[in-house]
């Protein structure tokens, strides 16, 4: 029987943050990930913000297999036969240190877990943890890959599902509420093509969201990130949307529907698909986090649920970095004492308060009700639509005054519902 | 019908390594229950389908990219769900 000070399961984001923050402290720390090698497992929608894990891993990520920085940011309304498009670019966003990237997981990972092994950490991957060990109530190990494995403390930082934390009873199976269903393509392209198409000088790298028909309103929507040398392309909706909906599409034909829209099509054109890949993603903000330590036991990242979508920016990636570094803190501090009791190791918890963590949950503890309003999704993308239509039409004859046009649209009852909107978007 | 040739030459892109056991099963005498019909729509690789019988049937696990969306769709009451064993399963290049 193998004795570890700390049993880490999962080599995505958090779990390779924490082993990172416990490299050079001493503790005997053991890495355990299902795929063939880190990132084999894990997919992402697009970005990594650098300003809020900056500090927390200094140096680290400069010489980072990122993709490309993002300086063009735009969002699409999507109507059902035209669409709206806002686009927020400048030299600002080219200013140094750039603010995002898009990144690609299985090369960011595979370089993050290598950092982390050269600083002495043991990782074995192959290794499923298929059950936990507990004593009096503590949990005190692992069964993985059929070897029971002995740890002070683990750290479950298995994903968005955490059957380790659904088996410590710190959480259990998610309501499809909660969650929304990620579903790419990796187009591989020329860098040249891609910058000509978006507009992108050298590396720098264009992030689009799509919101409205793309989902046929339901809460969700389309993204599209630049990376060096090919685009990711999806689309997110709700899972309770579409179970709820006997009448909804299916997820491949959705997605090849967004594919083959106008706006999409050209961009994609020429480039050929060389991963197909999906993921549950968490949802529920605030009020769906589980517990995130029990006795002998903390939870980080996507296993936590700590993945947020504010509408314009959809974040997890950095949450995950962060909580596997505070979770690895609360370890030191804890082997000090020598205690890993749900006390002691509610140190975390007070490290994510702190920490703009959960200060960005509690923060935003109001808007995934406010972004999975089906107004935004599919009444303002056809209003916004149609009056741009209105503006830009010329006819045959005379062209129609400009305000009565748009009053045609924006009825008392309208710009009423509109105020209510505005009400709940203000508590964002 | 193109569309499945769609699917099917999409997951053709991905690697995949043999899983032993089914990590995804229906469980018995549940087959009709109505919370499964939604993997239906939701299944990105497409593996769960219906019967004549109104029976919802997953024929394979092969495919399966482990996104975890039937867990939460139709909930364990109706489905036994792991991942597959370590070193099996899809193994994204990308990612």
């Amino acid at each position: 029987m193998d004795k570890f000070d700390v049993i880490i399961a999962g080599a995505g984001l958090a779990g390779l943050g924490a082993a990172y923050t416990l490299a050079g402290s001493g503790l005997e720390v053991l890495v355990l990930e299902r795929g063939d090698y880190p990132g084999a497992k894990n997919i992402t929608g697009g970005r990594l913000y650098m300003n809020p894990v900056r500090d927390l891993f200094p140096g680290l990520f400069e010489k980072a297999p990122l993709e490309r920085f993002i300086t063009h940011e735009g969002i699409t309304l999507m109507a059902k036969e035209r669409s709206v498009t806002l686009d927020y670019s400048g030299s600002e966003l080219r200013r140094e240190p750039p603010q995002s990237y898009s990144v690609l997981r299985v090369k960011f990972d595979r370089w993050l877990a290598g950092q982390v092994e050269e600083k002495g950490i043991m990782l074995l991957p192959k290794t499923r943890v298929e059950d936990i060990i507990r004593n009096n109530g503590q949990i005190t190990g692992v069964v993985a890959g059929g070897d029971e494995l002995r740890a002070d403390v683990v750290i479950a930082c298995d994903g968005v599902l955490s059957l380790i934390s659904e088996k410590a009873g710190l959480r259990s199976p998610g309501s499809a509420h909660d969650f929304a269903i990620g579903i790419k393509e990796v187009i591989s392209m020329d860098s040249g093509v891609i910058n000509d198409r978006f507009n992108l000088q050298g590396n720098e790298g264009a992030a689009r969201l799509f919101v409205g028909e793309v989902t046929r309103g339901k809460f969700g929507g389309g993204f599209l990130y630049t990376n060096r040398e090919s685009l990711s392309l999806g689309l997110v909706i709700g899972i309770h949307d579409v179970a709820g909906d006997k009448t909804a599409m299916k997820l491949p034909v959705l997605l090849e529907e967004f594919k083959e829209r106008p706006e999409i099509a050209p961009l994609i054109k020429g480039g050929s698909t060389v991963e197909y890949s999906a993921h549950v993603i968490p949802e529920g903000g605030f009020k769906a986090l589980g517990s995130l330590y029990g006795s002998g036991i903390l939870v980080a990242g996507d296993a936590a649920g700590l993945a947020l979508n504010i509408g314009f920016t959809v974040r997890g990636m950095e949450y995950a970095l962060a909580s596997g570094c505070y979770a690895a803190r609360t370890v030191l501090e804890a082997k000090k004492k020598g205690d890993f009791s749900t006390d002691t190791l509610s140190v975390y918890k007070r490290l994510l308060d702190e920490s703009f963590v959960l200060k960005d949950f509690s923060n935003f503890r109001k808007t995934p009700a406010v972004v999975s309003n089906p107004r935004f999704l599919s009444h303002y993308p056809e209003l916004v639509g149609n009056l741009m239509k209105d503006i830009y039409a010329v006819p045959a004859g005379p062209k129609e005054r400009i305000y009565p046009t748009l009053r045609k649209y924006l009825t008392l009852g309208e710009l009423w519902a509109e105020l209510k909107d505005l009400r709940e978007v203000m508590k964002i | 019908m193109s569309e499945k040739m769609d699917l099917k030459a999409k997951l053709g892109l991905d690697v995949f390594k043999p899983v032993g056991q089914p990590h995804i099963k229906i469980r018995p005498s549940m087959e009709k229950d109505s919370r499964l019909k939604p993997a239906i729509r939701l299944c990105p690789s497409g593996l769960y389908s219906e019967n004549e019988n109104g029976e919802v049937v997953l024929a394979t696990v092969d495919g399966c990219i482990e996104c975890g969306t039937c867990r939460i769709a139709c909930g364990t009451e109706v489905l036994e769900w792991n991942y597959p064993e370590g070193g099996t399963g899809v193994q994204f290049r990308f990612g």
